[in-house]
């Protein structure tokens, strides 16, 4: 996705080494040892290796992997909960590194706001408190801090808490102590907005609602969100595009598309083996190409054309090339025998889809006729077409047909 | 020198040399080579001290146990050290601190049993209870004990211990706060104290009195100073482990969303320790009381004077009577202190991982 547009967040070459003496063990894992060499031999554990990444704004970019990869590591490195043992952490282009004690803590109030997996509530005080938290820290005396609440009583309303202003954390539910976290990361009003494995920790049903909900904020607002999750449908689904991330390195990055459709490793195929591909994969993925004929053309020629697909359907379209429905080989054979000079009277509907439509929207679709769907753009001209065995072929084909195994 | 002075040696050079690997052991990064030779450097060193110091005839490996003569003569340092400090400091320190506070706690303690009625001290004592558990049960058990006392003639001994505790938990709460948040924030701080209040803890309170006497003299002054040393440990320890055991999450996010050090220290640290802090305070008023029996050898009034009467006089009825008024002063202010505690923590009780 080369955008002109530079990106919001950028890590460049990024390694973090947890141990005593991390400097002196860079080298070693600079020169390519393995994680587990380097615990064996110093003691130290590799975090992250040599990650970089650029992150676009206003998008989600989701950082999946496995517990143990790295990705809670990464994130705390763009507010610099956690410093990096050597590389550069850039935001807006401005080096984090570079920001001094007061100048970070400016950064962390302005710039970027986080939610988390066990919600960070603070249990002394009450929800309202809790969402102004951010705010108080900037302000002082009484009014400064009535114009917090006053502030956070709003996001209260966005995010369905109304009425539990004085409720502690510990009298909510978790998707409700959740809600508080998000209300509190989006009350800062920062235009980043980092959440680290913010819906693990909530039961299916109730994380559902809570993607939900952030992906029609997020369609409001706007804002870089830096996701991180261990849950391969949650990043596909909330995800623009997304880094697969295995013992502290970057494994492949791209929309969810891509990586189910070329998976980079043998790592990342199994990975998305499992996934519901039928909400992924859109119709003009798996779209396959097809006849296309106009409504004034003979039957003979038209069949001329038709190649030998299944049924060998036609989409028959007007003047303008809009799709006016489509014919199969056999009618066209009867018509050519009994001598009918127009296509027009051999006409039958058909359904449509458009390219982004995914499978499983599409799926129903193919079950309302015998023919096959026909996909089409926003004038309704013909793109291809999905017959409901080409549907059924795409999503059984198995991740282990990765194109570039290591 | 004897063939038991050398296998001392010997031992000795082996063992420095082990300590010596362990260490390296264990930070693990230096290279073998140089492991070794700084182990092997380091047990010369103390082989060659040993030695010289033996043919020097300080009879360091070789001398007898038993000499009349310390080879460390450590007793008599501390002796030279308190004796400067008492010619130095001694009346500075007496006219300047001791006496005020003497003073001041004179004045505390004849407010405590002459300028309120004891019934009234009793009717307070309960509300307090009642406002600290909402139970009416401790309320009228904390009555009771007060009448008691009362009815067993020792209200004003009784009072003078409570002043007295009192105030050493003031001095208590004033040096120890600072010390265990010190401690919780920085980690090196903590490594340097801890074993200074092992070393309080462990320490026999007999022989706080001996040096604390000499600088002040007998009396509540050093009764209050002694008490509120052997009493701070507790409340230290338990402010640092507050402190530290504040969710990490939590304080991730405090520092995520821009709080300074004083601002997570103030609103989000100090506050979630608070129930330990208290417990802190209750173990130390515990401490304090344990206390009383032993400050009354300098003189302090109250009663643990009650008990050393009947310890002198051999009448264990003075002696079990003054005990039981320490136990009840115990129970009250142990409630009390722990109902407050609980009461902070009720808000988040539930949440709390």
């Amino acid at each position: 996705m080369a955008t002109d547009t530079p990106p919001k967040i950028e890590l460049k070459s990024v390694t973090k080494i947890f141990g005593e003496h991390p400097q002196r063990v860079l080298p070693m894992v600079a020169a390519g040892a393995s994680k587990e060499a380097v615990l064996e031999e110093t003691g130290h554990t590799v975090g992250l290796r040599d990650v970089t990444l650029s992150i676009p704004a206003g998008q989600t970019f989701v950082v999946m992997g496995l517990s143990g990869s790295g990705k809670s590591t990464l994130i705390r490195h763009l507010n610099r909960l956690i410093d990096p043992t050597a590389g550069q952490v850039l935001v807006d282009g401005e080096d984090v590194m570079a920001l001094d004690e007061k100048a970070l803590i400016a950064f962390r109030r302005s710039r970027m706001s986080m939610v988390f997996q066990r919600f960070g509530l603070f249990p002394h005080r009450t929800v309202l408190e809790n969402i102004s938290f951010g705010l108080d820290l900037q302000v002082s005396g009484r009014a400064g801090r009535e114009a917090c609440r006053q502030k956070a009583r709003e996001w209260i309303t966005t995010v369905g808490l109304d009425g539990y202003e004085d409720a502690y954390p510990s009298a909510l539910s978790g998707g409700m102590q959740q809600r508080v976290g998000l209300a509190r990361a989006l009350a800062m009003d920062a235009d980043i907005l980092l959440m680290d494995e913010a819906f693990s920790a909530l039961d299916p049903l109730i994380r559902r609602d809570m993607q939900d909900q952030l992906i029609e904020l997020q369609s409001r607002l706007r804002k870089t969100i830096v996701f991180i999750t261990h849950d391969l449908d949650e990043a596909l689904r909330l995800g623009d595009r997304i880094a697969i991330l295995k013992d502290g390195e970057i494994v492949q990055v791209g929309s969810g598309e891509e990586i189910l459709t070329a998976p980079a490793t043998r790592y990342v195929a199994d990975f998305v083996e499992d996934v519901n591909r039928s909400r992924v994969l859109t119709a003009g993925t798996v779209q396959l190409d097809c006849a296309v004929v106009t409504a004034s053309e003979a039957p003979a020629d038209a069949l001329a054309r038709a190649g030998n697909g299944e049924l060998q359907v036609t989409y028959v379209v007007d003047a303008n090339g809009k799709l006016l429905g489509a014919v199969t080989g056999s009618t066209m054979r009867r018509a050519i025998r009994e001598n009918t000079a127009s296509m027009e009277s051999l006409i039958e509907p058909v359904q449509t889809a458009t390219a982004d439509m995914v499978l499983e929207e599409v799926l129903p679709l193919t079950l309302q006729g015998d023919l096959p769907v026909a996909v089409v753009d926003g004038q309704g001209r013909v793109q291809g077409m999905l017959s409901r065995r080409s549907i059924i072929a795409a999503l059984a084909e198995t991740a282990g047909v990765a194109k570039s195994d290591q | 020198m004897s063939l038991g002075g050398i296998v001392s040696l010997l031992l000795i050079a082996a063992g420095a040399f082990a300590a010596a690997l362990i260490v390296f052991r264990a930070r693990a990064l230096e290279p073998p080579t140089r492991q070794v030779g700084l182990a092997a450097a380091a047990a010369l060193t103390v082989a060659v001290l040993l030695v010289v110091a033996e043919v020097a005839g300080m009879r360091v490996l070789t001398g007898d146990a038993g000499g009349d003569t310390p080879l460390l003569p450590l007793a008599d340092w501390v002796d030279r050290a308190v004796d400067w400090l008492v010619t130095e400091y001694g009346d500075a320190l007496r006219e300047n601190i001791s006496n005020p506070i003497v003073f001041a706690i004179g004045f505390f303690e004849r407010f405590l049993y002459q300028g309120i009625a004891w019934p009234a001290m009793a009717i307070a004592f309960a509300l307090f209870a009642y406002h600290a558990s909402r139970k009416w049960t401790l309320a009228a058990f904390v009555a009771g004990a007060f009448v008691l006392i009362w009815a067993l003639q020792l209200w004003k001994p009784t009072m003078q211990t409570l002043s007295l505790i009192s105030v050493s938990i003031l001095v208590t709460a004033l040096v120890g706060l600072p010390l265990g948040i010190a401690m919780g924030l920085s980690n090196r701080f903590r490594t340097v104290l801890m074993p200074v209040l092992d070393f309080m803890q462990t320490m026999p309170s007999f022989v706080y009195l001996i040096p604390v006497v000499m600088l002040f003299g007998l009396g509540t002054f050093s009764g209050v100073l002694a008490t509120a040393v052997y009493a701070a440990p507790p409340l230290i320890r338990l402010t640092d482990l507050g402190l530290r055991l504040v969710d990490k999450e939590v304080m991730e996010a405090a520092t995520a969303f821009g709080a300074s050090r004083s601002q997570k220290l103030w609103r989000v640290q100090l506050p979630l320790a608070l129930p330990n802090v208290m417990a802190g305070v209750n173990q130390s008023i515990m401490m304090a009381l344990a206390m009383v029996v032993i400050a009354s050898m300098i003189g302090v009034r109250g009663l643990g004077q009650e008990v050393f009467y009947g310890l002198q006089r051999q009448e264990p009825g003075t002696g079990f009577t003054a005990g039981l008024c320490i136990v009840l002063l115990a129970i009250v202010l142990d409630r009390i202190t722990q109902a407050y505690g609980r009461r902070m923590q009720t808000h988040y009780r539930a949440g709390a991982h």
